[in-house]
């Protein structure tokens, strides 16, 4: 009986069987998944074993000999902790200041649109264009961050021609670049808060300073894990501004890892090493990611 | 009572973080504010502060010059067919992918899925060594589909419109199944309207990704016929002829920037709740 009736409630249906609509469907996306990210880094991996350079003309296999030149050679290291520096000397502040343009900006204050738009407007610009114009803010002579020393009567400096300042230089613009970026998920975070929450903050006479430390930053946490997490991503394959504004110079004080696989591969002709690199890069990134989704992702839901 | 004792210095507190804020909006405005300033000086008046900012005899002379020395309407031209390009395709893509993802059971789905995953959590950039590779033996280097290719999929854009889709209520797919709507139709007639806003919101996220993207452009070009903005801008600030001719640089970032800063000034809103509906890039 139970057969019957199932077979009442779909006339016409056939038996299984194995549909090929699915596989069509996702056909055309898997076809560039599989040649363009998935094919390339079995190529890196299997390359970074090789030294493939223009002395040889046939590759010759050595085992992980590149890793240990790369962790060997001075510039390879530097690139290596300048990007990490770099990682963390942007993303601390970035997200900081993002947090506090977002409480502030989230109250009713004067002038509210005007300074929103001030602090969110270097998003819009190209990394390129923004480098760009830091290039000559940053200018020896005729650059206004030099005139404002002078005004000030500090010492003027050639802040990408030193090695000393040359990657703080860069930090700075990077900075500027994405607070505002990283201020509109906090916005969004402070959105969703319980005022009721406040309003008993308020009538316990907490301070302002009290109610933000106890209750706004422990609420918001998801969402620094989560604007921490892009902004390292992001600060881990930096390279637009490099091209623009050092070149990886002076003296590879600005060389970082994406920056350092071009050269390997581009100026140096040494695609051995440039594979070797972008293993170690494609490394920390998925280490981030897995860290992402085995703990942040649990806590944050953002669709 | 509480609250009373608290007043006068509760309101002390705002205006110093009102001041903070605001000196802190200032200093950021200042890049672009003194990229107008360069950009409008006469040619072979030096830059001071005093002159920069107040000085008379601004032109628009260096708009012109920049506007000549290199070919920005191609670069113009070449963005457009990227990122237009680009977005035709991974809307084809993503569509179908995330309706397969969303509404099907499959043998191999879940190792598909994570096929997918993967080119979340490996930015392109990583791979570009062997991607440039790939992009030669396909002899679309120096070509502005060589740009394109890659990014035709997009498993962040499949994930996003997956979401969506599971939402759709099941009787909405019966109903155009009875009808006799294939899946392709049933697709582009429920659920394509139906996600309207997220491909919206996605295609907008996408569009600024590859409107700003450099580094896989400046591999893939070397002449300034498929060039796109990024690239054009780059070598602009490095040819010898603009050497340390900052009104000239400044006007030709301005020519890059410009447009865009007045889109974003009227479609701010859409901007912003585009990136935190998709939340990422």
């Amino acid at each position: 009986m139970p057969d019957i009736a199932k077979n009442v409630g779909r006339p016409g249906r056939k038996a299984p069987r194995i549909s090929w609509g699915p596989y069509l469907l996702l056909a055309p996306a898997l076809v560039v998944l599989l040649v363009f990210t998935l094919w390339p880094m079995v190529k890196l991996g299997y390359a970074s074993l090789f030294q493939i350079d223009t002395a040889h003309q046939q590759p010759v296999f050595v085992g992980l000999h590149n890793y240990v030149l790369f962790f060997q050679d001075p510039v390879g290291r530097l690139s290596l902790t300048n990007t990490l520096v770099f990682a963390v000397a942007t993303v601390v502040p970035s997200v900081i200041l993002a947090l506090f343009f977002a409480v502030q900006l989230n109250k009713a204050i004067p002038a509210r649109g005007a300074l929103r738009a001030a602090i969110f407007y270097p998003t819009v610009l190209p990394l390129v264009s923004a480098a760009t114009i830091w290039l000559f803010l940053y200018d020896s002579n005729n650059g206004i961050i030099n005139k404002a020393m002078q005004m000030l009567h500090l010492p003027v400096q050639d802040w990408l021609g030193n090695p000393h300042t040359a990657l703080g230089a860069l930090v700075v613009m990077t900075i500027w670049k994405d607070a505002g970026y990283f201020m509109i998920f906090y916005l969004a975070g402070l959105q969703n808060m319980p005022g009721d929450v406040y309003e008993a903050a308020d009538l316990d006479g907490a301070s302002p300073w009290v109610a933000f430390w106890r209750i706004t930053f422990p609420l918001l946490m998801p969402t620094t894990l989560f604007v921490t997490i892009i902004a390292a991503v992001a600060s881990f394959k930096v390279v637009d501004p490099i091209f623009v504004m050092t070149a990886g110079g002076p003296n590879n004080a600005t060389n970082m890892l994406l920056y350092h696989i071009y050269e390997s591969q581009f100026s140096y002709s040494d695609t051995g090493m440039a594979a070797t690199v972008s293993v170690v890069l494609l490394l920390i990134l998925l280490a981030i990611a897995i860290f992402n989704y085995a703990y942040v992702d649990k806590r944050v839901h953002y669709d | 009572m509480n609250k009373r004792v608290h007043e006068p210095g509760r309101r002390f507190g705002n205006a110093v973080l009102w001041l903070l804020l605001a000196a802190v909006a200032v200093l950021w405005a200042v890049p672009i504010l003194w990229s107008l300033a360069v950009s409008l000086r006469p040619e072979n008046v030096p830059i001071s502060v005093g002159s920069a900012w107040w000085g008379g005899g601004l032109t628009l002379s260096n708009f012109q010059r920049a506007w000549e020395s290199v070919p920005f309407a191609s670069y113009y031209v070449n963005t457009i067919f990227v990122v237009v390009g680009i977005l035709a395709l991974q809307l084809v893509t993503v569509t179908l992918g995330a309706y397969a993802f969303a509404r099907m059971k499959f043998p191999l789905r879940d190792f598909l899925f994570v096929i997918f995953l993967l080119q979340l959590m490996v930015p392109a950039e990583a791979l570009v060594v062997a991607n440039f590779n790939t992009i030669r033996v396909l002899h679309l280097i120096d070509t502005r589909w060589g740009i394109i290719v890659p990014y035709a999929a997009s498993a962040f854009g499949t994930f996003l419109l997956r979401q969506t889709f599971k939402q759709v209520p099941q009787d909405l797919e019966d109903a155009a199944f009875i009808d006799g709507c294939g899946p392709l139709k049933t697709l582009w007639l429920v659920f394509v309207p139906l996600a309207r806003p997220t491909l919206v919101a996605y295609g907008l996220v996408t569009v600024s990704y590859h409107w700003n993207n450099f580094f896989w452009p400046l591999i893939i070009t070397n002449r300034d016929e498929v060039r796109p903005l990024t690239v054009g801008l780059a070598r602009f600030t490095q040819m010898s002829e603009t050497g340390a001719d900052w009104a000239l640089i400044a006007a030709g970032t301005l020519i890059v920037v410009l447009p865009l800063l007045a889109v974003f000034l009227i479609f701010q809103k859409q901007f912003v709740d585009s990136f935190l509906r998709s939340g990422i890039k």
